[in-house]
């Protein structure tokens, strides 16, 4: 599965980067997610309750960060564990570009999904996977607007700030 | 149709009662006090090293009763599950067999792999278990792809290759001349689609232990109850075959899924006696999907050889058999002695080779489904001589005319080890033609084509070898077991009939069939017969159902029983006539001789209220047999199939479908038109939509009915089917087997109809509308 979108951050790149770095923000952004820790090694240690279509989990996720240039771009590998559910691992390449005080984020990445995940979540995982990703950047958004996430936009917002300006999905 | 309940007669089914009113007992059905959960534990990975494994949590969970792995059931000495059949390669070596603990110990090798099992007082809780279970597993490269496995990173440690044999039959240099001389050669690359059998009822086994006397149960949805005894007990070991009993209560359909000796049955039991208490696991269709042996799955290269006149000189076939991880029960038998000895079909062809390289891949084991290794080999002959019609302009059902084999020619030795007792395969032939009007077939072309829609004709004129097998030639060729079955009639003291039979019953309609053999042989009321089945503790032994063996192996044995019966009975009315017993006739239920007549009844209450009896007998009107078939049975007939197919969509409209079959004698019409449309059901799905498939890395991707395309009754038509029958030569009811046909035959007069409307397009099954759309230029 390959993905690749991106996202208008109404926050500058050095803030944006911050942010993308600190554990707190990352669990309050990620729907369903129960912990999410810093290890030594600068990679994260992450627990996320989660749903592809029938299948229901609790995910043990490793994040291990690559090619680190702060504050433009970096690549997330990701092995995901879900005991009988199934398993995800995948990268992901993150780049921040300045926009004046917005900054762009793009991300392209691709992953490979086994067990109950691919036998039966294989048709869903591509929507399930964007809508995470959607949901993540909504919270995102919101978190670096400075206003709590909420997901029923209030009529003075546009609402559309954090909808991905693009999304490529090819299976 | 004939009236009554005897022979020939379309008695309704009397099990339809208790299967249409929601009143069968199925395994899942029954319960046991104290009965326990148990789910499995199964490899996510194709092929993996498994590191530790932490049950603690699981454990810790309020429920949980147990956690058992691969090091547990091999530290307590259990053992591999076998293949029954041994396969010897060209250069005379054994083939090559990959342990198959029932759990995986060290490493699993495709995704699905059971490798532990976790028991809890619920189900709930036995989910929440496995759960917590924590395994480390290191990934390991797996090979998927059959075509370039021989030349792969071996699967399994210790084994040289990822080959299982190399296996031929035939005689290849007289092939290869008589290919070489030919007036034309026709070759063909085709595949064999990979298919999952989805019976109804998933498989489900109940383990039970009585440590008292020692005795082990177990409940399960098997094929043959007797097989999976004999299996556990002498190789396996988990008790032995006296402290064992096996019982196949109801069973929702098999298709040869349910033949094997899989890892869970096994381990439900072995666990229930470490436990000491009832274990019941019922498989959630997921796991039906990874996890019951799948079917097919050939990759085959083939050149028929016709002279001048488009007689057929030679065949030659080279196949690459996808075994899957490991030697499934008869999974090396399917792709070797039950396809290539069918190469010869209904057809004079002097010369044949055929090989097959059976391959390890990290997937799911393949195994018999539906047919058996001779819907692979039919597609192979059906379509070879369709193609060679249209490569030599030739009308495809005169060119097999011309090739049949004749009346006369019977019996008919082919060139690859097979005697066919008898047949008539020009009368199939010429009644399939007229049901199916092909005479008008060009006029309905051109109509489709009008309409925007292009239609085709397709053929497929099928033999398959049926009620498996005689015992020294299956033996011969490296079956592991006899294949003879056994048979007792009861008869009661009031006259009512108890049989049993080894064969079994999961969807067939013995109860009803075999009701009506032994009503019309022994002359009593259909109501006063009942069919037991499916229970080693009730009868002697058997070897089950398959390969369209139970009326033809299995009823032959209750007319053995039947005759004995006869004969003592002879022996009671003898003396009940004062006369000499063979002064004494038997017709109809009566004993007769002159003007003395007793009935069957009467003879059976003498026998067992011995008052006034012959000194010499034994009381009692009960007798046992056991029928050991002298050949195979050779059901063979012709197919013929219409499609219209959408230029725009590609999308395949299966417009007709006619079949004769010759089944020998016929016992239930309507249970045999049955038969046949469930098989053709089941093949139009193998030639238009089921194809089971895995990703690069091992994962199944069809693994759930979003993924996985079964037929529906709106896909298909209102199939004709009719019969021709010659009887079978060599068993006492002259019948020969009807459960496979449907889906032997049809998939290749499917695929040839399309082909036709693709004008001679090699079109792969499953013919998706999307495989058509892009044959016709689609992009």
């Amino acid at each position: 599965m390959d993905q690749s979108g991106e996202y208008r951050i109404p926050a500058e790149r050095a803030d944006v980067w911050r942010a993308l770095n600190d554990p707190d923000t990352l669990k309050r952004c990620i729907d369903g997610c129960q912990s999410m820790e810093r290890r030594p090694d600068g990679g994260f240690a992450a627990v996320v309750k989660a749903r592809v279509g029938p299948v229901r989990a609790v995910f043990n996720a490793a994040l291990d960060l690559a090619d680190i240039n702060p504050p433009e771009s970096y690549t997330i590998n990701v092995a995901v564990k879900g005991g009988p559910a199934g398993f995800a691992r995948g990268s992901a390449a993150v780049t921040l570009a300045a926009q004046g005080e917005e900054t762009m984020l793009r991300y392209a990445a691709s992953a490979n999904i086994g067990g109950k995940l691919a036998q039966i979540g294989s048709r869903l995982i591509d929507g399930a996977a964007r809508k995470m990703a959607d949901d993540f950047f909504k919270a995102f958004h919101a978190e670096m607007s400075g206003r709590t996430p909420n997901p029923a936009p209030r009529p003075q917002d546009d609402g559309r700030a954090a909808v991905p300006i693009n999304i490529q999905v090819n299976t | 149709m004939s009236e009554g309940t005897g022979i020939g007669a379309s008695v309704k089914r009397r099990e339809d009662v208790r299967f249409l009113t929601g009143s069968g007992t199925y395994t899942d059905d029954l319960n046991q006090p104290g009965q326990t959960y148990g789910v499995f534990l199964r490899s996510p990975h194709a092929r993996a090293r498994i590191g530790a494994i932490d049950a603690s949590e699981a454990l810790a969970l309020d429920g949980v009763l147990a956690v058992y792995t691969g090091q547990d059931s091999a530290a307590d000495g259990l053992g591999d599950l076998p293949c029954g059949w041994l396969v010897k390669s060209k250069d005379g070596s054994d083939m090559v067999s990959a342990p198959r603990p029932p759990l995986a110990v060290t490493q699993v090798n495709y995704v699905g792999e059971p490798y532990g099992l976790v028991v809890g007082e619920t189900l709930a809780a036995a989910q929440q278990g496995a759960e917590l279970v924590m395994t480390d597993f290191t990934e390991l490269n797996p090979v998927v792809d059959p075509a370039s496995a021989a030349d792969s990173e071996t699967i399994h440690e210790g084994l040289d290759s990822n080959v299982v044999y190399d296996w031929g039959l035939g005689d290849e240099e007289a092939t290869d001349a008589a290919l070489a001389g030919a007036a034309h050669v026709t070759q063909l690359d085709l595949s064999n689609n990979r298919l999952i059998p989805n019976a109804i009822e998933p498989r489900a086994a109940i383990g039970v232990y009585e440590a008292a006397s020692g005795d082990y149960t177990l409940y399960a949805t098997t094929q043959n109850p007797h097989l999976e005894r004999l299996v556990l007990a002498a190789f396996v070991q988990v008790a032995p075959e006296h402290k064992l009993r096996v019982v196949a209560p109801d069973v929702g359909g098999g298709f040869g899924s349910k033949i094997f000796i899989y890892p869970e049955e096994t381990i439900v039991l072995w666990a229930a006696g470490k436990l000491g208490r009832p274990i019941k696991w019922t498989a959630h269709r997921y796991e039906s999907f990874l996890a019951d042996a799948h079917g097919r799955d050939h990759i085959t290269h083939a050149q028929l050889g016709l002279d001048r006149d488009g007689r057929f000189v030679a065949l030659k076939v080279s196949t690459t058999a996808n075994i899957g991880a490991y030697l499934s029960t008869f999974g090396s038998s399917v792709p070797t002695f039950l396809y290539g000895t069918l190469l010869a079909g209904q057809y004079k062809t002097p010369n044949i080779y055929v090989e097959t390289l059976g391959v390890y891949t990290n997937t799911c084991p393949v195994d018999a489904y539906r047919g058996a290794g001779r819907p692979e080999a039919t597609f192979v002959v059906e379509r070879m001589v369709e193609t060679a019609a249209r490569e030599l302009g030739r009308d495809p059902a005169e060119l097999r005319r011309l090739n049949m084999i004749q009346p006369e020619d019977f019996p008919y030795e082919t060139p690859v080890a097979l005697v066919y007792d008898t047949g008539d395969y020009e009368a199939s032939l010429d009644k399939a033609l007229e049901l199916a009007d092909y005479g008008g077939f060009e006029a309905r072309r051109r109509e489709s084509a009008a309409a925007g829609k292009r239609r085709g004709v397709g053929f497929a004129c099928y033999i398959e070898a049926c009620g498996i097998a005689p015992s020294q030639l299956a033996i011969s060729l490296g079956a592991g077991v006899g294949l003879y079955e056994s048979g007792e009639i009861r008869i009661n003291p009031t006259g009512s009939v108890s049989v049993f039979t080894g064969a079994h019953s999961h969807g067939q309609g013995h109860e009803t069939t075999f009701a009506q053999v032994v009503s019309d042989k022994l002359g009593i009321p259909f109501d006063d017969i009942e069919i037991v089945h499916g229970d080693s503790g009730r009868m002697e032994f058997g070897l089950g159902t398959y390969g369209s063996r139970s009326l033809a192996v299995g009823g032959s044995a209750l007319i053995v029983a039947a005759d004995k019966i006869i004969a003592k009975g002879k022996k009671i009315a003898a003396h009940m006539m004062e006369t000499t017993d063979d002064n004494v006739d038997f017709e109809d239920g009566t004993f007769s001789s002159g003007n003395q007549q007793a009935t069957i009844q009467e003879v059976a209450f003498a026998s067992y209220v011995p008052a006034d009896y012959p000194e010499d007998l034994e009381p009692g009107l009960s007798e046992k047999a056991f029928y050991d078939p002298k050949n195979f049975t050779y059901p063979a007939g012709t197919h013929i199939a219409e499609v219209e197919v959408d230029e725009e969509t590609g999308e395949v409209d299966l417009v007709s479908f006619v079949a004769v079959d010759d089944f020998g004698e016929i016992i239930n019409p309507m249970i045999v038109d049955g038969q046949v449309h469930g098989g053709l059901a089941q093949g139009a799905g193998q030639a238009l939509m089921e194809h089971g498939r895995y990703d690069d890395y091992g994962q199944l991707q069809t693994g759930s009915y979003m993924d996985y395309c079964m037929p529906r009754a709106d896909d298909l038509p209102d199939f004709v089917v009719d019969t021709t029958v010659t009887a079978c030569t060599h068993n006492p009811l002259g019948v020969k087997g009807c459960g496979e046909a449907g889906a032997i035959g049809s998939p290749a007069a499917i695929i040839n109809a399309i082909s036709d409307a693709l004008d001679g397009h090699n079109i792969a099954m499953p013919a998706t509308s999307e495989q058509v759309w892009r044959a016709l230029g689609g992009k």
